[in-house]
């Protein structure tokens, strides 16, 4: 029966991720963007609380719970409404563990999930983003060749978050035509040859998060580095948990710059009056409530899809769709709600701006 | 725990509404909407009727109240009603606006009526022929600003006496004249008091000093009559008043209120109504490209979709997005949460969405959709009544921004 009430546990997880939000991620989030770093002891304090993969089993001294999208979504919108930059980042395990967890052979769930739930934070990183205006996740310009009993990988990826420091890769390639079915991943390490890393990127948001570029040349993998082995991943459902992940932390983003246009609206006062009480303002602001609950529920409603066991392609991409239109919308009337003042960086509607804009370019940038 | 399935009762009603939607409402679509007036969609009345009366739906709407799956403590009539709205309307909202049974005069029955009331009221809707019922606010001088309504009731011995016009009343003349059914009237009894001044009243079908002066021609849901009632010296039973009969001070509006409350329950049903059009220009839309051999290509580089597909896939997220909503608004009421945010946000999205929904969908389908070959061009102008009426858009607007800001009408009007 219809129901939009959260379990118990989802309530706990969700107290847990806005804690954090307030107390240690908005309160951070612009030195962190100036200084284009993370907090000091960021991702070490986030990491202990064992939100970015609570689904690993016990097996690998996981937490062990349900491996939910929706308790997924649920955590990733308050990490997002505390800083977009630390939410990729501190997620950004989630995005290998999580297809290990689903598809990997027991060696690399041994290897992966053992590091996803040790004391220190995991090397790994993800590399699904290309550098081109037509990127297509169903069709990838980064390929894997075989070659005798090898694969050898070819092409670039940007935006891989962590980058500098991870030292293992898993990277999407495309074995042949186009499709999500002709795409697998491969674990690379950093060392091989073949395997060039760039300084971290620079882009308009997401200052604080560590992002590279990363350029394979004719570099030789084994087959025991393809991610579920023969059998490969399920790629397309991948890429739901993906569109579903940054949508979450997109929504995120907008309810704490709608927020923000709330207070300071009934606050700002012209010709005496809170800017509030006039309809332009008020109207944009009522806007901006209606886009998010409406984007929100199109995130859960595709994540339960996939809790479910069905496939959320569509679902998923459609809600990913409506989602970074209401997320650049939102930030850009939360700047124009503060007028000249929204325009200056301390104030954090300028971030936001310059980070709700990033989405509609990423594709899977993180995981549920 | 989230859930956005409805259980197997309310699926296997729906699809039995569907079904009735299929079978007498889409084949007269065309020829009600050019005929209007003219002709009715008797298949679908007599139909929909006997399967009111059989499930006890017409008694009391618009929720309908059936049960669903076992859960007791949980009531279910709100979605139940939405879900059935929005097949409805699919259908044809002309017609679903045409349905047998209470709609909004019920609804205000339902919410302020007395035991007495609801029996002589909302009984009759079990038995017998078809009837309708209607609710009477706007005046040519006042819409949007419904306390500012001028038709007066004066009591005089033992009857409240009515004088006035109303205009725009959806099925007015078969509330009043063409069935016994009724018409809720608002008026004021003290012009002085200001909107605590003004009541609901109960007019029978037939009561001498009311009539039906003029049925309106409209863009779209034609098949629905929008009456002009005029009351000249309309004599009813003091007891018809609904609620109370006190006027509280000036100022003090809480009667008003009790009386707006009907409106959080009924907006997610406009907002259903509104998403049943946009669902059917969207499936229309699929299925017309499709045997063009155009199939959207979820899942692709977003910059590989042509202007078509990311049209298509942009009114099925909204109309999605809209439903979404719809049913969160009216599970809250069903949890017996305070919905009237979340009834405002629905309503506002799908009656401005579905609009844009719809006026895409003529786009797309080029002169084709322009054509009155296709229904698309007609549920386009049936979209657009709603974003009017329950409150248009901006006044949705007005509403959802007063709950945000906590402000009164007098801080943001
Ligand atoms: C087909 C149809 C069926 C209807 N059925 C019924 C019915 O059964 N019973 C009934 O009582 N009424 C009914 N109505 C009336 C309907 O509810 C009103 O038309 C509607 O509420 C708007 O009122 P109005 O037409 O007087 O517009 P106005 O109130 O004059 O508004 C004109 C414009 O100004 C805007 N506006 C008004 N006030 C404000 C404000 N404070 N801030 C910002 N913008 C504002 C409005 O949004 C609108 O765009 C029906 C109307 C139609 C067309």
């Amino acid at each position: 029966m219809f129901d939009l009430e959260p379990t118990e546990e989802q309530q706990l997880m969700v107290q847990t991720a806005r804690e954090l939000a307030k107390n240690e991620m908005d309160p951070a989030a612009h030195d962190a963007d100036e200084a284009a770093k993370l907090p000091e002891g960021f991702l070490k304090k986030s990491w202990e609380l064992g939100l970015a993969c609570p689904a690993i089993p016990e097996k690998y001294a996981g937490a062990s719970m349900d491996r939910s999208a929706v308790t997924g979504a649920m955590i990733l919108e308050e990490l997002g409404a505390g800083d977009a930059s630390m939410a990729f980042a501190m997620q950004s395990p989630a995005a290998v563990a999580y297809p290990v967890l689903d598809y990997g052979t027991d060696l690399q769930k041994e290897l992966v999930l053992r590091a996803c739930t040790a004391a220190e934070f995991p090397k790994l990183s993800a590399a699904l983003m290309e550098p081109y205006y037509d990127f297509d996740p169903t069709m990838l310009r980064t390929t894997a060749l075989r070659s005798g009993t090898n694969y050898v990988l070819n092409g670039a990826k940007c935006l891989v978050p962590n980058g500098s420091t991870a030292d293992s890769f898993l990277v999407y390639a495309r074995e042949g035509g186009s499709g999500f079915d002709n795409v697998s991943a491969f674990f690379v390490q950093k060392s091989l040859p073949g395997v060039t890393v760039s300084a971290k990127e620079k882009n308009m948001g997401l200052n604080a998060l560590d992002t590279v570029t990363l350029t394979l040349t004719d570099v030789a993998v084994s087959p025991e580095t393809k991610l579920g082995g023969p059998a490969g991943c399920n790629f397309e459902r991948i890429m739901s948990y993906g569109r579903i992940a940054q949508s979450a932390i997109a929504v995120g983003v907008a309810r704490r710059a709608y927020e923000h246009s709330v207070s300071y609206a009934m606050e700002r006062k012209t010709w005496g009056q809170p800017i509030a009480t006039r309809q332009a303002v008020a109207f944009m602001i009522a806007d901006m409530r209606i886009e998010l609950d409406a984007a929100r529920l199109l995130v859960w409603e595709a994540a339960w899809h996939l809790d479910k066991g069905e496939k959320a392609t569509k679902e998923s991409y459609l809600a990913k769709m409506v989602v970074d239109e209401m997320v650049l919308k939102v930030t850009d009337d939360a700047v124009m709600v503060m007028g000249g003042h929204g325009f200056i960086r301390e104030n954090p509607v300028e971030r936001w701006l310059r980070n709700g804009r990033g989405f509609g370019t990423f594709d899977g940038l993180a995981m549920v | 725990m989230i859930n956005f399935q409805h259980g197997d009762l309310l699926n296997n009603l729906s699809a039995a509404v569907e079904q009735i939607a299929r079978e007498h409402m889409r084949p007269f679509s065309r020829e009600v909407d050019e005929h209007e007036h003219e002709i009715n969609p008797d298949s679908y009345i007599n139909t929909m009727y006997e399967v009111l009366k059989a499930t006890g739906g017409a008694s009391n709407s618009p929720v309908m109240g059936a049960k669903e799956g076992g859960d007791k403590k949980r009531r279910t009539g709100n979605v139940t009603s939405v879900v059935f709205i929005e097949k409805m309307a699919w259908g044809d909202c002309g017609m679903y606006l045409a349905t047998p049974m209470p709609l909004l005069g019920g609804a205000a029955v339902g919410a302020a009526g007395t035991p007495e009331q609801k029996l002589k009221f909302m009984g009759r809707f079990k038995e017998g022929k078809p009837k309708w019922a209607a609710m009477a606010i706007t005046e040519p001088g006042c819409g949007s600003d419904s306390g500012a309504v001028t038709t007066t009731a004066t009591l005089e011995g033992d009857s409240w006496v009515l004088n006035g016009e109303k205009i725009f009343v959806t099925a007015g003349k078969r509330a009043v004249e063409d069935s016994e059914g009724f018409v809720v009237v608002w008026a004021t009894v003290d012009r002085k008091a200001g909107r605590s001044g003004i009541k609901p009243f109960l007019v029978d079908h037939h009561t001498p000093g009311m009539k039906v002066t003029k049925l309106e021609h409209k863009h779209g849901i034609r098949c629905s009559d929008t009456a002009v009632l005029v009351f000249d010296n309309c004599k009813i039973p003091k007891e018809n008043l609904l609620g109370s009969a006190e006027v509280k001070p000036t100022g003090d509006s809480k009667g008003f209120k009790g009386v707006m409350a009907t409106f959080d329950a009924t907006r997610p049903p406009v907002a259903a109504s509104a998403v049943g059009v946009g669902r059917a220009a969207v499936e229309y839309t699929h299925e017309y490209l499709a045997k063009q051999g155009v199939a959207p290509r979820y899942g692709i580089g977003r910059n590989k979709l042509t202007a078509i597909e990311k049209d298509l896939m942009m009114m099925e997220a909204k109309v999605k997005a809209s439903w979404l909503l719809t049913l969160k608004a009216a599970w809250m009421s069903d949890i017996g949460e305070p919905n009237n945010l979340e009834a405002s946000i629905c309503k506002c999205k799908a009656g401005r969405d579905m609009v844009a929904v719809c006026q895409k969908a003529v786009e797309i389908l080029g002169p084709e959709g322009y054509s009155r070959k296709h229904l698309v061009e007609k549920w386009m102008r049936d979209a657009k009544i709603g974003d009017i009426y329950e409150g248009t858009q901006q006044i949705q607007k007005l509403v959802v921004a007063r709950r945000i800001f906590g402000y009164s009408r007098e801080q943001l009007a």
